[in-house]
């Protein structure tokens, strides 16, 4: 029941973010500021998470491929693939869930139980569309950006690995990244990353904008918004796996 | 003028506001006193619109506030000002760009004329200085009056002030109490004032409305309020000794029996 009840808020909440700016340029201002905020301040940790990932996943799929059969350039195809269907979307967005989703969830949540929302609300301001809609439209736009950047970079790092380990060259590893390369991957890859951003953004600027109580509850309100996008986020994952491949 | 007619709030099976009338008037200090758990909080809440009322009504100048379609609560809100309890600044401003915001949101003013606008407003309630500052890098007092000079920066028609006086000492509370009261007429503005604050109320209660458990229990000014023999409101105002003290003293001086220009030093030798 109680689960029903949230879920029509959430809906409600996405329905009445649409309405007419008051002023388009303070919403701009804001949007840009979001953007900076969940593009440029997760920036760091996704940098790090993919060039990591992808030197891990070189290592540990050489690690399992030692029939002298398979070529070397077959590492490279894997961990292109790996990353770009599952790291760069999947476990990035996971992260981001947390660092972004998080802070959204607290930004919002401090704000309610200090009354900055009702000063915005008796100021005569769609609080829902002056703080929740620039978030979910920053997410859109920043997220699929840090995926691609995380695929690049996870690729990157992978080839830096092998080539560090001594596993395969540069030369084998570009090799083996044209290898069978299909385009439909990228699509599925960014189809991901879109439904993973509005679920980062939504849900914690959910449970941030309609917490009740004080400084306990926007710690509960901010963990519970992580837990639940990162359940949300998995089994997405496996519904548009099911669907799109 | 705010007319509030028959209204009542509740709460699942809780009534919090039962059947309350009262008119707010204009150019005056309209205070709304109660212990806690009287339902006056709620009562500020319906009038300003972030609750809606169970059933009566909220008229602003004669127009139904409560029933009014979402642009019509948009415009009447934008005449509204109001002064939170924890002031309800906005932590990532500077103090300058905290009064600005409502110059940015609802004006098309160059920005050096809503610098202007926001130098004045500072000026006005003596805060020129703070303006490069943070919300947390200035006390109490000086939180209350940013969030005076935000809610005055489009000078609204009509000022709400939740316990502006709550968690300030005795002085910068007389401080907060003076500059309301000026502006209130200076701007002929119409204020409603939530307050546990005795002095406020014998300070600038124009009008003063007791809420007793979700009833208008009395309703007077602070004149009015010394004689009043309503046992409820006694026990509420005049709860300690002190203050019983101080309520005899402001009968007699009321009825000329002693001088209100008495002279304090004859008095303590």
């Amino acid at each position: 029941m109680k689960f029903i009840q949230e879920f029509g808020r959430y809906i409600l909440m996405l329905r009445d973010m649409f309405s007419k700016p008051e002023n388009r340029k303070v919403y701009w201002k804001e949007f840009m500021h979001q953007c900076n905020d969940i593009g440029i301040g997760s920036l760091g940790i996704v940098v790090i998470i993919s060039v990591f990932m992808g030197a891990v996943s070189t290592l540990q799929t050489a690690y399992q491929l030692v029939s002298p059969l398979i070529p070397k350039s077959s590492i490279a195809q894997i961990v292109r693939d790996t990353v770009l269907l599952e790291f760069a979307p999947t476990l990035v967005c996971i992260v981001l869930a947390g660092v972004v989703g998080s802070k959204i969830a607290s930004e919002l949540g401090n704000m309610r139980v200090s009354e900055q929302i009702d000063a915005l609300e008796i100021m005569g301001i769609n609080t829902k569309t002056y703080l929740v809609l620039p978030k979910i439209v920053a997410a859109l736009v920043v997220i699929p950006m840090l995926v691609v950047i995380s695929a690049g970079l996870g690729i990157w790092g992978g080839r830096l690995a092998g080539q560090a380990a001594n596993i395969l060259s540069t030369t084998d590893f570009d090799k083996g990244l044209l290898n069978a390369f299909l385009p439909y991957n990228v699509f599925f890859a960014m189809v991901k990353a879109y439904v993973f951003s509005f679920i980062i953004s939504s849900v914690p600027a959910f449970y941030g904008y309609y917490v009740q109580g004080g400084a306990l509850e926007i710690g509960r309100a901010s963990t519970k918004s992580v837990v639940v996008s990162c359940v949300l986020i998995l089994f997405a994952d496996y519904v548009l796996a099911a669907i799109l491949l | 003028m705010i007319e509030v007619r028959h209204i009542k709030k509740g709460f699942g099976d809780k009534i919090v506001i039962n059947d309350v009338s009262a008119v707010m008037d204009d150019g005056k200090c309209n205070l709304i006193i109660g212990a806690s758990g009287s339902g006056k909080t709620v009562f500020m809440k319906c009038l300003v619109g972030l609750f809606r009322p169970d059933s009566g009504s909220i008229l602003y100048d004669g127009e139904d506030f409560t029933n009014m379609d979402a642009a019509g609560k948009k415009e009447i809100r934008k005449k509204i000002g109001m002064l939170f309890q924890g002031s309800a600044l906005f932590d990532s401003l500077t103090v300058e760009k905290n009064i600005q915001f409502p110059l940015d949101m609802f004006t098309n003013w160059t920005l050096a004329e809503k610098r202007k606008r926001v130098d004045e407003v500072l000026d006005r309630v003596e805060l020129r200085d703070a303006n490069k500052k943070f919300p947390a890098e200035i006390s109490g007092g000086m939180k209350k009056r940013v969030g005076i000079a935000r809610a005055i920066v489009l000078n609204p028609k009509y000022l709400f002030c939740d316990e502006p006086n709550s968690g300030l000492d005795p002085q910068t509370s007389l401080v907060i109490d003076k500059l309301i009261k000026e502006l209130t007429q200076e701007f002929n503005i119409t204020t409603v004032i939530n307050t546990h604050d005795m002095n406020s109320v014998m300070e600038i209660g124009d009008k003063i409305i007791y809420m007793y458990k979700g009833d208008k229990e009395w309703e007077g000014n602070n004149k009015e309020i010394i004689f009043s023999k309503n046992q409820r409101l006694n026990e509420f105002i005049f709860a300690s000794d002190f203050l019983r003290d101080a309520k005899d003293m402001r009968m007699l001086e009321q009825t000329g029996k002693i001088d209100n220009d008495r002279n304090m030093e004859d008095l303590v030798r």
